[in-house]
């Protein structure tokens, strides 16, 4: 199996998940970087992002798997020809073999930029270091379902707060990736629920990288 | 602006509609460009990306050098919403520049429910709404498209008209454009000269007068137009401009695929069928010139779905062998190739057990009428044999789902020919009970009516439409009729089929009634879940208008059409003839055959048609 590394940012945060596959099965043809195909009725190139990144979320670590088919285009020649073709904001990083199970990923490093169009209200970031070392952080998840509690406070591996300038918060965390996920924005979440007078203007989160259980980068 | 647009998006359903930057799109330095073109689509970016006629202009246009062409759609209500709050004003996709900044606002209209929309870009660009209100060069406001055969509605709006296929013509209003705004013209200067080139229409340079009854007494033009403005045709499609690199949207559209245009015009003579005399004459493209397209399609976008369209693609001449060279081409690079608009007769049948090969499974027929009677009436020749016998064949060949479409309120239609279309339903079933080869999937029939609309340069445009009560009378007569569960039946609404009718027949005056129904919140209308009938209705009354006046109401004979002053090129004592022997049930053979005479040969160099 081989693995595309790709970033997703400006523009093509927009693009959905299934989107990006598309544009990747097609950005292969255009390419003509044969890949395989899956079997049945109707069969179509097979590509799978694993981590779904949520639409509006940038990325610099997104993995696509697939099976190039043609062993004398070279992973570096890949890499260029589908970078000529692919939409603004999707370029490919790295073209590699790999045998490792995608369920090995565990941890991502993400980036939450809190922005106050009026300044950072003052004590903010002490305030918001210690919301993150409460001993439990219970938010409202909505899904289909309805609404449940959940407690974010075990996912969050660490925190960084830094104020990155005069109207904008910078946080760094590391986060459970899957089993269970948080989704990064949670932390925002968590502000709205206990830390009202500071909710943000607006939020831009962007994933930074993904690690194994060990801590060492996945790929 | 874009920092505003990054926090809107977030809020909105399907953010990707707003944002370009697709492969393929055409990026300019603005240093380089000296005219800028706001095209727009009056409806959203999945419909407005799927449309031929859209891309084909945008490549004509971005092919000129100095000339930038950028996109524009219709926003969802959602997105219109968080606009307007955050006074982000209508923009364009490539640029992210306001609608505002650019020389020309351009829109392409293929449906009559899209004009409430199109009074609400500009709106929502902050342009006037009427043309007088709008000064100067820049802004100017133009439309084309089918729609604009009769544009009388929107000619209040509109500065100019562009009539017929757009390849060469939009090339001269540009370069027109370009020599006005180098030499600083008055607005009213550039609208007499751009009024001279061949097929635009100036709608301030007629004025209508009406009778006391309210039909039209006369159109008048001033000194400087012509009497009549002549469509615009491409004489040779193989030479013409095809756009064969073109934008690949990063989000799914509703015709996600390559398509290639077989043929322009219909040699067949439907009498309901406004396409089918508007694209005429018939011209093709040769097979060889479509393969290369096709293939130059298909290498430059990554699409693994090619369709071939034209009004009747069964009624390409050379479909046999093109169709068998493109299977060759498809098949072993896993690309589905799919051939809308075939005709039920021997041709197609054997076609359709190919085309099984390169993964199709759809079978669809538009038989458009119940009875024999009325479909010779309407000239849809088409038999009941041919329909069976190809069902037959394919449910022999393991089809098991079928689509129908049919029309209700078709001229001189009664209830035994509303009747005959759940009969024709009950054969269909048969055939697939005596000779279905997956009978455990069991049989679908998607059953579907639609409202017949009168249009302008159809044999059918003197009609009057049945009254909207009378249409779901034949709906429910039609739905007691059908009673077993194989049928999904779903008929399309009165209401909007009726507005359609009023627009597509409509005069100047109901300008007015088109302000005031968007002003109340108009928009979207062919969206279930934006239409409000009761809107329109206000809106009728408050400009003291009747529906009914232009969509139930016979029009004379002799009668001035709101759309006098525009020629298709077709004779109107052609179109009167097929209206009588419609009601004879007389049907005329296709041009193939026979020369009907109708007029359109005029287009063609040396007067001879290509059907």
């Amino acid at each position: 199996m081989h693995r595309l590394l790709f970033s997703k940012t400006a523009d093509a945060i927009w693009t959905s998940h299934l989107d990006v596959m598309r544009i990747f099965q097609r950005a292969f043809l255009r390419a003509h970087i044969p890949i395989a195909h899956t079997q049945g009725y109707s069969p179509h190139p097979f590509v799978s992002v694993i981590l779904p990144l949520s639409v509006g979320t940038a990325s610099q670590c997104e993995i696509l798997e697939c099976t190039l088919e043609d062993k004398e285009i070279s992973f570096q020649e890949t890499q260029e020809r589908l970078n000529q073709v692919l939409p603004e904001g999707i370029q490919v990083k790295e073209v590699y073999e790999s045998s490792r199970k995608a369920k090995e990923l565990t941890y991502l490093q993400a980036r939450l930029e809190l922005c106050y169009d009026s300044g950072i209200p003052s004590g903010a970031s002490e305030m918001l270091n210690s919301l993150y070392s409460r001993e439990t952080l219970e938010i409202t998840k909505k899904s289909k379902k309805g609404e449940t509690l959940l407690d974010i406070r075990p996912m969050i591996q660490s925190v960084q707060v830094q104020d990155h300038s005069p109207t904008q918060i910078w946080l760094d965390t590391v986060v459970c990736a899957q089993n269970p996920s948080c989704n990064p924005l949670f932390l925002v979440t968590a502000i709205q629920t206990y830390l009202s007078q500071l909710a943000p203007d607006f939020v831009r989160c962007s994933r930074e990288e993904v690690f194994d259980k060990e801590g060492r980068v996945f790929r | 602006m874009t920092e505003q647009l990054q926090r809107i998006l977030p809020t909105v359903q399907k953010p990707a509609r707003y944002v370009g930057g697709e492969y393929g799109q055409v990026i300019k330095s603005k240093q380089e460009v000296d005219v800028r073109v706001a095209f727009c689509f009056p409806d959203t970016y999945e419909i407005g990306m799927s449309n031929i006629g859209m891309r084909i202009l945008y490549g004509v246009m971005n092919d000129m050098p100095g000339v930038w062409c950028e996109r524009v759609f219709t926003p969802w209500g959602d997105m219109e919403a968080q606009m307007r709050r955050h006074a982000l004003p209508l923009y364009a996709l490539e640029s992210k520049d306001p609608v505002k900044e650019f020389d020309l606002i351009a829109f392409t209209v293929g449906y009559e429910m899209s004009y409430t929309n199109i009074l609400n870009m500009l709106n929502l660009a902050g342009v006037p709404l009427r043309a007088k209100d709008r000064k100067g060069l820049k802004n100017l406001v133009f439309a084309g498209g089918a729609c604009m055969y009769n544009p009388e509605p929107l000619a209040d709006f509109l500065d100019f008209v562009s009539l017929g296929e757009g390849e060469e013509i939009t090339k001269e209003i540009l370069q027109l454009y370009r020599k006005a705004k180098l030499e600083d013209w008055e607005k009213e200067e550039f609208l007499r000269a751009v009024a001279q080139i061949p097929g635009v229409y100036v709608p301030s340079f007629y004025e209508p007068v009406y009778q006391e009854d309210g039909t039209l007494q006369a159109i008048v033009p001033n000194p400087s137009a012509p009497k009549t403005v002549l469509k615009r045709i491409v004489k040779d499609l193989d030479s013409a401009y095809y756009p064969t690199d073109t934008l690949v949207p990063s989000m799914e559209i509703v015709h996600d695929r390559t398509n290639v245009e077989v043929f322009r015009g219909c040699i067949r003579g439907c009498r309901f069928c406004q396409a089918g005399f508007c694209y005429r004459p018939v011209r093709a493209k040769s097979a060889q010139v479509l393969y290369h397209q096709a293939v130059a399609s298909l290498e430059s976008s990554g699409n693994d779905e090619i369709t071939l369209s034209s009004l009747s693609t069964s009624d390409y001449k050379e479909l046999d062998v093109f169709a068998d060279k493109m299977l060759d081409y498809c098949i072993p690079r896993k690309i589905k190739l799919s051939l809308p608009s075939l005709r039920a007769d021997n041709f197609s049948r054997e076609l359709m057990l190919k085309l099984r090969k390169s993964g199709r499974s759809s079978l669809t027929f538009a038989p458009e009428a119940g009875t024999q009677r009325l479909r010779d009436a309407i000239n849809k020749n088409v038999t009941e044999e041919e329909i069976l016998t190809t069902c037959r064949i394919a449910f022999s060949g393991g089809w098991n789902a079928v689509k129908l479409y049919f029309m209700l309120g078709l001229p001189t239609e009664t209830d035994e020919d509303v009747l005959g279309i759940a009969e024709l339903v009950w054969k269909i079933i048969k055939e697939w009970k005596a000779y279905g080869s997956e009978k455990k999937r069991g049989l679908s029939i998607n059953l579907s009516t639609a409202f017949f609309v009168p249009k302008p340069f159809t044999p059918f445009q003197w009609e009057a439409q049945i009254t909207p009560e009378e249409y779901m009378r034949r709906v429910h007569l039609l739905q007691s009729a059908i009673k077993t569960k194989m049928v999904d039946y779903r008929y399309h609404g009165p209401e909007l089929s009726r507005l359609e009718a009023v627009l597509a027949r409509g005069d100047r005056r109901l300008g007015a009634v088109l302000e005031e129904a968007v002003k109340n919140g108009a928009r979207l209308d062919s969206w279930e879940e934006y239409f409000r009938n009761d809107i329109w209705m206000e809106a009728f009354a408050s400009c003291g208008l009747d529906p009914n006046f232009y969509a139930c109401r016979e029009f004379g004979k002799e009668e001035v059409f709101p759309w006098q002053t525009i020629s298709i090129g077709l004779r109107r004592e052609f179109f009167w003839h097929e209206r009588e022997k419609a009601y004879q049930s007389l049907t005329t053979s296709d041009c193939r055959t026979q020369c009907a005479g109708c007029g359109a040969n005029s287009l063609c160099p040396g007067g001879v048609c290509d059907a």
